[in-house]
């Protein structure tokens, strides 16, 4: 393990990631990109995980990188059967048209 | 003899409590039975354990008899004791046999009343607490029994509830009563603080050694106590709700407010007389206190015309005669004055109970007149009760107690010339209102139509009363006659003597000067209002003389003041406050709540995104926050 890449670098990657991902969920209508969105903030989490990993040595930033990646697995699954059966019911993925309560 | 004592104020219980179960299902006849009978097996109770105690005094001086412990708290466990002495004895044996003569009279009283199970429950209950409180062995349960008699008198004072104003001046009994009885409440509460019990034994026993004699502990203590005495025994400043008291039936006029539960606060002091020992000013204000009492109410009804209210203030006025005896120091006095005033006080409101009934609940003595052919019986029972509470000398009872209770107005190291002086202008204006009285209502024409005469039932007790109130005074004779001393042999065991001043002689002359204040009181009521009525009706014209009578006769108008000091103001506060000012505050909170909570619904929009934003922006705070700090 060296250190070529500087961790703060790989950081700020992650960081840039999750800040786009946020920024889909906040601006996207669609469900299926608010998903993808999600999809990106949960990488961008991981390769943060990863890189402190690598950093201090410890083995337990790739243990939760598989975590992740199988929570992010299920997730998806979950999310895109729920998004076929809104779609089923409401003919609709635009979330401002799916949304009921009145505030 | 011990464990016959819980049959004493058992009997009454158990008979308040048929009265109370099953009294809807029973005859009218069972229910006077059990009504009454209850109370003569009490009775007679009193008179066998009466009779051992007398014959057999015990060698503790007093019977006890422990039923149970009423509950415990740390070192304060006040049992359930019954307690027995000469001071109870005369107590326990004027309840009961008064009661039990009330009772049956009351059967015939009450045999046209709709809710007579109520009336004799009320009054099954009233007797019993009444007993409970002149048995207790602590104050705890004395001031149950306290409490206790006055619900009774609550009760029975608005027994016919369906005129307002009886409900009213049941009201105020209550409501007035309750003044001093918080006052002795807090009395209580100092006392345990003190003494760590309420026992009455032990408290005279430590009372002497703890305080010293004057000291402020013991006259604050002696005051509150004292308080709660006059409220119940309608005493100066606490009386007022005495002669409104009337609007109850005549036999609980009778019995409550003039025979027993009124004499409660005299109870109440003579059986703490150690801690008014300790303290000289509370006796002086006892004292001045009785005394005032007694010119005060004997001047009013001098004026009345309501026959029932002629009888309570009469009935103040002679517990004002007690109080003065307790004020200087005359116990045995006080009492013998109560045993004697019970006999005849109640004899004449049952008599006027029957005469009442006669003339169709007619109370006004102006239109009764010419009763003395018609209604012979109650006219000589009537007489009899009269002459005594007029202290006829020589023959009646009420001579020799008032005179006890005058000669040591003068003569005890706590009399004066000042106090001896009232009570005799007392007892003239006694026997000047009780002639009126008795002229008013028995001579003259008749005015009103007499209905039933009064059956048997009512007349044996009468007659009953008017034989006590002639001898029950000849067991305790002045000592330079006679010198019997029956009376004071009972309680001089509980009781301390009274001392008599050293440079005093010449009770002989005293007793020649009562005499004849007495005598002077009845030739001039009989001047006044038989032989020459003139004199009256011009002062009637006269407008001083009707605004003293107007005066005296809304009895020196203590009703108007209190309701301008103490009613006005408080009804005025309720009124400021009538939307209640600290509510405010907490109506306030409410209604900041439901506008916070009006804004805040409106970020719950369902938007998912607006959740996220929101869930971004108090991330970044948090962090930003982090970073700064």
């Amino acid at each position: 393990m060296n250190s070529l890449i500087p961790i703060d670098m790989v950081i700020l990657l992650a960081a840039i990631l999750f800040v786009m991902g946020i920024a889909g969920v906040v601006i996207r209508k669609n469900i299926i990109f608010m998903l993808l969105s999600v999809e990106i903030m949960l990488n961008a989490s991981a390769l943060a995980f990863i890189a402190a990993g690598a950093k201090w040595g410890q083995p337990e930033g790739q243990v939760m990188f598989i975590f992740i990646l199988v929570m992010a697995a299920a997730e998806v699954s979950i999310g895109l059967a729920l998004i076929l059966q809104i779609y089923h019911q409401h003919k609709s993925l635009d979330i401002d048209i799916l949304k009921e309560m009145k505030g | 003899m011990d464990n016959l004592l819980w049959l004493i104020p058992g009997f009454p219980l158990v008979g308040f409590l048929i009265l109370t179960l099953a009294g809807k299902n029973m005859s009218r006849l069972a229910r006077g039975l059990t009504g009454a009978g209850s109370i003569c097996l009490s009775a007679i109770v009193v008179l066998i354990v009466g009779w051992n105690f007398l014959i057999n005094p015990p060698a503790a001086g007093n019977y006890t008899q422990t039923l149970w412990t009423w509950f415990e708290i740390a070192n304060f466990k006040p049992t359930i004791t019954l307690y027995l002495d000469g001071l109870s004895l005369v107590f326990v044996f004027v309840i009961t046999f008064i009661a039990a003569l009330i009772h049956i009279y009351s059967i015939a009283f009450m045999a046209e009343e709709a809710d007579d199970a109520r009336f004799f429950a009320s009054m099954n209950l009233f007797v019993f607490c009444m007993l409970i409180l002149v048995l207790a062995s602590n104050l705890l349960l004395l001031y149950l029994g306290w409490e206790g008699v006055g619900l009774c008198s609550y009760l029975l004072i608005g027994f016919w509830y369906q005129k307002s104003e009886n409900g009213y001046a049941a009201r105020k009994a209550f409501i007035i009563t309750r003044v001093g009885d918080t006052a002795m409440a807090i009395g209580l509460f100092i006392l345990v603080y003190q003494f760590g019990t309420l026992d009455i034994v032990a408290i005279s026993h430590s009372a002497p050694e703890m305080w010293q004699a004057g000291s402020k502990i013991a006259t604050l203590c002696a005051l509150l106590l004292l308080a709660g005495g006059l409220g119940k025994s309608a005493q100066l400043p606490l009386q007022t709700w005495l002669p409104d008291a009337m609007a109850g039936p005549s036999p609980v006029s009778a019995l409550i407010h003039a025979a027993t539960m009124v004499t409660a606060g005299v109870y109440l002091i003579a059986r703490m007389h150690v801690i008014f020992q300790l303290s000289p000013v509370t006796q002086m204000i006892i004292a001045i206190i009785g005394a005032a009492t007694l010119i005060i109410a004997g001047l009013s009804a001098i004026v009345q015309y309501d026959i029932k209210r002629v009888l309570a203030y009469s009935t103040m006025s002679q517990i004002g005669y007690m109080f003065l005896a307790l004020g200087v120091g005359a116990w045995s006095a006080a009492v013998f004055h109560f045993m004697i005033h019970a006999f005849f006080k109640a004899l004449l409101f049952l008599a006027a109970g029957a005469i009442i009934e006669a003339l169709h609940h007619e109370h006004n003595m102006f239109k009764m007149g010419g009763l003395k052919k018609s209604l012979p019986v109650i006219f000589w029972t009537f007489l009899i009760g009269s002459a005594s509470l007029a202290a006829l000398p020589l023959i009646t009872a009420g001579f020799y107690s008032k005179d006890q209770i005058l000669w040591y107005s003068w003569a005890s190291d706590g009399g004066s010339p000042l106090l001896w002086f009232t009570a005799l202008l007392g007892a003239f204006i006694t026997a000047a209102y009780t002639t009126r009285m008795m002229l008013i209502t028995f001579w003259g024409e008749a005015k009103t139509h007499l209905g039933m005469r009064p059956g048997k039932l009512m007349t044996i007790p009468l007659l009953i009363l008017a034989v006590f109130s002639l001898v029950a005074g000849f067991i305790e004779l002045p000592h330079n006659f006679g010198h019997v001393q029956l009376f004071s042999e009972i309680t001089e065991k509980v009781l301390p003597g009274t001392n008599i001043r050293a440079a005093v002689s010449g009770e002989f002359i005293y007793q020649i000067i009562a005499v004849l204040t007495t005598l002077a009181g009845i030739y001039t009521a009989y001047i006044l209002y038989y032989r020459k009525p003139m004199i009256i009706i011009n002062l009637k014209h006269s407008k001083s003389a009707l605004g003293l009578y107007q005066f005296l006769l809304s009895g020196w108008r203590f009703d108007k003041l209190y309701d301008t000091v103490f009613v006005r103001p408080i009804v005025y506060l309720a009124n400021l406050n009538k939307d209640d000012v600290i509510d405010k505050f907490y109506q306030g909170i409410t209604w900041l709540t439901g506008r916070a909570y009006r804004a805040l619904s409106f970020t719950q929009s369902g938007s998912l995104r607006w959740y996220v934003m929101g869930l971004l922006i108090g991330a970044i705070f948090i962090l930003t926050i982090q970073i700064i700090l």
